[in-house]
């Protein structure tokens, strides 16, 4: 399928899948099995400027959109959604600065983000405060001297390996979710450090840890916004992100759908290869089906955000929550054709299984987002433009 | 730091046909891509420039579609490059190559360094460096695993020898030839893609580097390929017979016999 990408956004593509091919690919499935942050990887990534691709010019960017972003983390994700995550979640935690900061701060910080010298993360979630965002705990008082942190997050991806931190807190306790507000914490302030590395099913090369501070001081111009601004950020950040989810696991899917075709090919049951079994192509035909619409809904929405829309909640949503269940039923039926090859950890297809989980998991449970598309649907009553 | 790099385009594949009659490698439907040593030596000279500053130049002699090699070289981190192609370099010889080589660098005002491959996968002489070095008039090293440091016009390195290395220090300008193990070479940039599209890769042909035609390609040689063959593969094995034991016994025997245990 032609989706008429620039000459640029071609170029961007094949250099990633270079990249995923000979750097990554040769080291995932280590990289997985020792739950080893992909550190070489990262720096092969800025190296080649895919750090600048979200990041405008005049911060030395390439100025490249939510399009851009999510054609470097499909390829990515394509060879391993566990570096993809790696590289996509300094994006999630620069958006803040990118849509809200002050030009001071997106000067300071946009050009060493661009250059991939500083990487990123985003904290927002809480033991008590998963979908239940509003719950959070998490302060941060106003004195003389800036803002001063108190509370632990939780299952923050990148948690320790990044150096630029968005942090939501709690400005006016008594407000509830309209008293929360957004604050870059950078990773040497005194009193901030990090709990213990999780372990998890899936993604295991990317680190996910435990955010604690601890009377952490930061400047007052370290605010994002205004004060109470914390929750529209977060929601615009994420309707900003959530695409890139839908790439990562339209991607995962990719990967497992051209893994399941080399194995069925080969594979010598019955004197034919698998792949001549109508039950097997029928399995192979519904992946490709489902991963091209995935593809064809996420470029249109990353489109769509880059076109300057106003509001894109449902749009961003629908891309992510239909990509993850494709990738998570593509994975799962690729680990099923592909039968007991395809559950030993010598094959890439149970990583992209269990990889493919927290796509519907994370940055919104696709059951939180089918809500918010459901308010959405009830606002314009399902009729569409 | 003033750095030229020689690149060549090979075939990418080790399984290259030879055709009978004209005694050459039969290059039709095989992609090309830059000799593999090569790309050490481009990354070496543009780490040398990120480290004392300066300017990389790619050059390559060769078919004008090796121009495509020269533009990944700058997608790669080199600064400029130059084609030198010119009906009259086919079918040169190392010593015409390292003629040609070395009128170019020539004109490329105040070099201080060359590097190139240790040899090429496809002519595996290992000539071509050894060789510019002397039309140049200039110090050589070859097997060049570390540049250990410049400074004050002078180049020490660490050149690979059959066990270990040897340190060797050198004035500049200088020749050196570089082995795989000198660093692992960069995939190209986004910045450096897009500044390798619109580059101006200029052609320099036998009178832009003042190259008398009697000493470039098939004139200018000193060799002459009479023939070029396949050495026939002979068969010596012998395959012993019989179940594992039978057979662990008559190799048992047959070492023996030869005195080998």
């Amino acid at each position: 399928m032609d989706y008429f990408l620039t000459e640029q956004q071609k170029m961007l593509k094949q250099l990633t899948r270079r990249l995923a091919e000979e750097r990554i690919l040769p080291v995932r499935a280590e990289l997985d099995e020792k739950e080893e942050y992909p550190r070489a990887i990262i720096k092969d990534i800025a190296d080649a400027d895919l750090f600048r691709v979200f990041i405008p010019e005049k911060y030395d960017g390439l100025g490249g959109g939510t399009l851009e972003l999510c054609l470097v983390v499909e390829e990515l994700s394509r060879i391993c959604g566990s570096v993809a995550v790696s590289y996509a979640v300094t994006a999630l935690g620069a958006y803040a600065l990118l849509l809200y900061g002050n030009e001071e701060q997106k000067q300071k910080y946009l050009p060493l983000i661009a250059s991939g010298k500083k990487l990123c993360a985003f904290g927002l979630t809480e033991s008590a405060a998963g979908s239940d965002a509003g719950n959070i705990k998490t302060t941060a008082e106003k004195t003389t001297d800036g803002y001063l942190i108190n509370g632990t997050k939780q299952f923050i991806t990148n948690g320790g390996e990044a150096d630029i931190y968005t942090i939501i807190a709690l400005t006016d306790k008594t407000k509830g979710a309209r008293g929360a507000s957004a604050f870059i914490m950078e990773k040497d302030t005194p009193g901030f450090t990090f709990g213990k590395k999780e372990k998890k099913m899936g993604i295991r090369s990317s680190t996910t840890r435990e955010l604690v501070f601890r009377n952490c001081l930061i400047p007052t111009e370290n605010l994002i916004g205004k004060e109470g601004m914390g929750f529209i950020i977060t929601l615009k950040v994420l309707d900003h992100s959530r695409p890139g989810i839908g790439a990562q696991a339209m991607g995962i899917a990719q990967g497992a759908m051209e893994a399941a075709i080399d194995y069925t090919q080969q594979r010598i049951q019955f004197g034919h290869p698998l792949i001549s079994l109508a039950v097997v192509q029928h399995i192979l035909a519904n992946m490709a089906i489902k991963i091209e619409a995935s593809r064809a809904l996420i470029y249109s929405v990353g489109r769509y955000i880059d076109s300057g829309a106003k509001s894109f909640t449902e749009e961003a949503a629908t891309a992510k929550v239909f990509a993850s269940d494709t990738a998570m039923e593509v994975t799962t039926n690729a680990v099923q054709v592909c039968g007991g090859a395809g559950y030993m950890r010598d094959y890439p297809l149970e990583k992209m299984m269990r990889d493919a989980k927290i796509t519907q998991i994370y940055e919104g449970s696709n059951e939180v987002l089918r809500n918010a598309i459901a308010v959405a649907l009830r606002k314009r009553k399902g009729r569409n433009a | 730091m003033n750095i030229v790099v020689c690149l060549k385009q090979v075939p990418g594949t080790t399984e290259v046909k030879i055709d009978p009659v004209k005694n050459t490698l039969i290059r039709q439907g095989i992609k090309s891509i830059v000799n593999p040593f090569d790309a050490y030596a481009l990354e070496e000279g543009v780490r040398l420039k990120e480290r004392y500053t300066g300017k990389v130049t790619a050059i390559s002699m060769g078919p004008p579609q090796a121009v495509d090699m020269l533009r990944d070289a700058i997608s790669t981190g080199a600064d400029e490059a130059v084609i030198l192609s010119d009906i009259a370099f086919a079918g040169a010889d190392t010593w015409a190559t390292a003629y040609t080589l070395g009128k170019a660098v020539r004109k490329i005002n105040n070099f201080d360094l060359v590097i190139c491959g240790r040899q090429t996968i496809d002519g595996d002489t290992g000539q071509v460096g050894p060789e510019l070095a002397e039309m140049l008039g200039i110090p050589f090293i070859a097997y060049v695993s570390k540049v250990e440091e410049i400074t004050d016009r002078k180049i020490r390195v660490q050149r690979m020898a059959e066990d270990g290395y040897e340190t060797i220090e050198t004035t500049l300008p200088a020749v050196i030839t570089v082995v795989k193990e000198i660093n692992i070479p960069r995939l190209p940039s986004f910045r450096g893609m897009t500044k390798a599209k619109t580059a101006q890769v200029p052609t320099w042909k036998a009178e832009d580097i003042g190259a008398e035609k009697e000493n470039v390609g098939l004139a200018g040689s000193a060799t002459q390929v009479v023939k070029i063959f396949f050495p026939k593969i002979v068969q010596t094995a012998e395959m012993l017979k019989g179940d594992a034991e039978t057979q662990i016994n008559s190799l048992v025997a047959k070492l023996k016999e030869a005195k080998l245990i």
